[in-house]
């Protein structure tokens, strides 16, 4: 910021130079604002107003056939998911397979950063490898699986078979078809999550793991106590952006019931919430209810979120 | 990033990706007007494949009318397509001059969108008495006005495989295989009991259990919904003895446990792991791209047990378009008796205009793929003892989940055929429930 170069001047030219200064400052101040801008404006468009609009819908019957058409029910949309059985079923395979994915990917991710991270020959092809399945679209990826863990004619059940074991009926079984569905989730993120842990890790000061390997730690001894508390933050990234995409899980389990629908398999084994709001606003075209889903994914983050809070700082006060 | 927008160069870069981010879906979506040449564009927007395109018709009409080019956009499933039509039309934006709208839609459409899309029962060169009656009524509401002109319907046949038939011991000549199943849908049955004591090993008699299920209830005229518009699935004996039998099915073992439509059902087509499928004449040109040329000849039509249809389709014209006239001519030509008639001839899809059922290029159709079966007699024959199904604005919904849902329990999770007509029941109530 630049400012207080006026002179105690008199005359006109002070009075010109103190205007610019005047000038100058205003535009020094709002300037950032109007940088800005044009995220907010985007922001009020596409986010904060679908928000707010699906929030007014979440009140009302309203019909996709009419969406002018709208009923005041007041929070009749809500009270009924309490008693819902498949938004509570939806809701149990969204934590379910979000553990299931989410878990394992992160301690893959470090565990590959890691070994990344320390010499190793052709580390930028490692590092390519990691990223490629990122940058592959979900709905081929999800097709590939499909195949994969098909009943009759899949890879994985000829691999089963070769090792002795009977074929697993991998999409109705609940377990294994969230385990299948989980496996599309960690194939596509572990190698993304590896890359933000590598890049922070690259940040750790290397004298702390001289020291400690003067001290006589292990490989392993390092990682348990130089690699993860310096990574703290960035694993508490991982973690916060990991379930807000857990929550909103759709497109692997839309996939992965081979285009048949967003009833999440026969028995819903594996519709998540997403795939539940989905079904109800675009298959059943109760747009009033699907807000109401949309609304409880919020909430229920928000919850996760504040409880997450609480317990920091209840560990802080008496850790 | 911070440098990009610094100064003058920076800041001529940010207003050019506001003005494109801005403009790009405007222009996108803007109305089409003509071409360079002045040319009229009307935009067809289909579902799964018509064949239009492929049989030439477009061609054939823009010849006719050098002043029109034809624009065509097609989503491949039904389930993605009818949602995206019912945003666009209710939002009045992103419609194309013609749309195709699915039988299974047709009542709700004409019951609450009909406001929004032209009469075409009086447009030129649309003559209502050559259609079937009841497609026409299908797409009329209740004042009187056609807002959808029916393009195909869906006579059912049964397909069968000779090689498969041949090893269990069945006849394979599709007259004597229809006889063996003719009337009754229990017959079908007891030939799938008889297939099964002397299957190949790895073979089923039949793909799927809800398939027989849509075949079953596709044959009586009233099915979910009774003439005064209530929902009477649950009470319907109609339904319930399709059901029973379609159970019966996955119970006695006689499925390969597929569901229609999907990756593995594809691949049981090329693998060749069940004997027979009800199938309405649009499907005859899915089996043959997924059974592939290995299969040619080997698969074959016969009669179904009962006269039944499942599908077809109507064409519509919103009006928001800013070609009404003209795209209504086009979905009045492409609807008329001799262009249904080509299309299936090259396609398979049989026609809704009764006027081109006797003329010879459906009346004297064969399928070379099929052993040259004469698809022309088989399914016109079919078509006329088709009942008029009651339709009503949910049939989707509750078809969806009583084959994907409830059959689908029971054929591939081994559920009691109660449990699962139980569980299908509380995912429609659920799904019709306001």
């Amino acid at each position: 910021m630049l400012s207080g170069t006026t002179a105690p001047v008199s005359g006109p030219r002070a009075e010109r130079t103190a205007r610019r200064g005047r000038t100058h400052r205003w535009a020094a101040r709002w300037s950032p604002y109007a940088y800005l801008a044009p995220f907010f404006v985007f922001f009020a468009a596409f986010g904060l107003f679908p928000l707010l609009y699906t929030g007014w819908a979440s009140l009302h019957r309203v019909e996709l056939t009419a969406p002018t058409d709208m009923e005041w029910v007041g929070l009749r949309n809500y009270s009924r998911l309490l008693t819902d059985e498949f938004f509570w079923n939806a809701l149990r395979n969204t934590v379910t397979i979000g553990l299931m994915s989410t878990v394992p990917q992160l301690l893959m991710a470090l565990g590959i950063a890691h070994l990344l991270h320390h010499r190793l020959r052709g580390s930028t092809f490692f590092r390519v490898v990691a990223l490629t399945p990122y940058a592959t679209s979900v709905a081929a990826a999800t097709l590939v699986f499909v195949l994969l863990f098909g009943r009759d004619f899949g890879l994985v059940n000829w691999a089963l078979g070769l090792a002795g074991a009977d074929p697993v009926d991998w999409q109705n079984g609940r377990w294994t078809s969230q385990f299948a569905v989980s496996t599309i989730v960690i194939w596509r993120w572990t190698g993304y999550n590896a890359l933000i842990y590598l890049a922070a890790l690259q940040a750790v000061p290397g004298e702390l793991y001289e020291s400690a390997a003067l001290d006589g730690a292990s490989r392993w001894r390092q990682f348990a106590h130089v690699t993860v508390p310096s990574l703290r933050p960035t694993i508490l990234f991982t973690c916060v952006v990991s379930t807000i995409g857990a929550t909103q899980l759709f497109g692997e389990p839309l996939l992965f019931n081979g285009s048949a629908g967003a009833t999440g398999g026969s028995d819903h084994q594996f519709q998540t919430l997403g795939l539940y709001l989905y079904e109800q606003g675009w298959v059943n075209l109760h747009l009033g209810r699907a807000s109401a889903i949309a609304w409880a994914m919020f909430l229920i983050l928000l919850l996760a979120g504040a409880v997450v809070a609480l317990a920091g700082a209840y560990r802080r006060r008496t850790g | 990033m911070r440098a990009l927008f610094r100064g003058f160069r920076g800041r001529a870069l940010l207003v050019a990706a506001v003005v494109a981010l801005t403009a790009a879906p405007a222009a996108g979506c803007g109305p089409g007007g003509g071409d360079p040449a002045g040319r009229t564009v009307l935009t067809v927007g289909l579902f799964g494949s018509f064949g239009y395109e492929e049989a030439g018709l477009y061609d054939a009409y823009t010849r006719l009318h050098p002043d029109v080019v034809i624009k065509q956009t097609s989503i491949q499933r039904n389930e993605n397509y009818y949602p995206q039509l019912l945003t666009h039309l209710v939002s009045d934006s992103g419609l194309a001059d013609v749309q195709a709208v699915e039988a299974i839609n047709i009542a709700e459409v004409t019951a609450t969108q009909a406001d929004r899309l032209e009469d075409l029962g009086r447009a030129p060169g649309v003559r209502r008495a050559d259609f079937l009656p009841w497609k026409w009524r299908q797409a009329t509401t209740r004042d009187g006005r056609t807002v959808g002109l029916g393009t195909d319907i869906g006579p059912q046949a049964v397909c069968y495989r000779k090689d498969l038939f041949a090893r269990a011991g069945l006849p394979t000549d599709r007259d004597a295989v229809g006889r063996l199943w003719a009337g009754d849908w229990r017959r079908y049955l007891g030939t799938g009991k008889r297939y099964r004591d002397r299957a190949p090993a790895g073979t089923s008699f039949v793909d799927s259990a809800s398939g027989v299920l849509s075949a079953i209830t596709g044959g009586s005229a009233r099915r979910y919904y009774d003439e005064d518009g209530t929902v009477v699935y649950k009470s319907n004996p109609a339904v319930r003895e399709a059901w029973d039998i379609a159970a019966a099915f996955a119970t006695e073992g006689l499925t390969a446990r597929l569901q229609q439509f999907t990756p593995s059902w594809d691949q049981a087509y090329a693998n060749g792991t069940f004997a027979t499928v009800s199938c309405p004449a649009w499907m005859l040109g899915y089996i043959e791209d997924k059974a592939g040329p290995a299969a040619e000849d080997v698969w074959d039509v016969a009669a179904a047990p009962r006269p039944a249809n499942w599908g077809g389709s109507f064409l519509v014209v919103p009006k928001s378009g800013r070609h009404r006239a003209e795209a209504a001519r086009l979905a009045a030509w492409l609807t008329a008796p001799a262009q249904q008639a080509r299309l299936f001839e090259r396609r398979g899809s049989f026609p809704s205009a009764s006027a081109a059922h006797a003329l010879p290029a459906v009346a004297g159709a064969r399928h070379p793929y099929f052993g040259d079966a004469p698809i022309g007699r088989i399914f016109t024959r079919a078509a006329r003892g088709v009942p008029v199904t009651i339709l009503g604005p949910k049939d989707l919904v509750i078809a969806q989940n009583l084959a994907d849902v409830g059959m689908l329990q029971v054929d591939q999770r081994g559920r009691r055929p109660e449990d699962g007509w139980d569980a299908a029941v509380r995912t429609i109530d659920n799904a019709l429930d306001l």
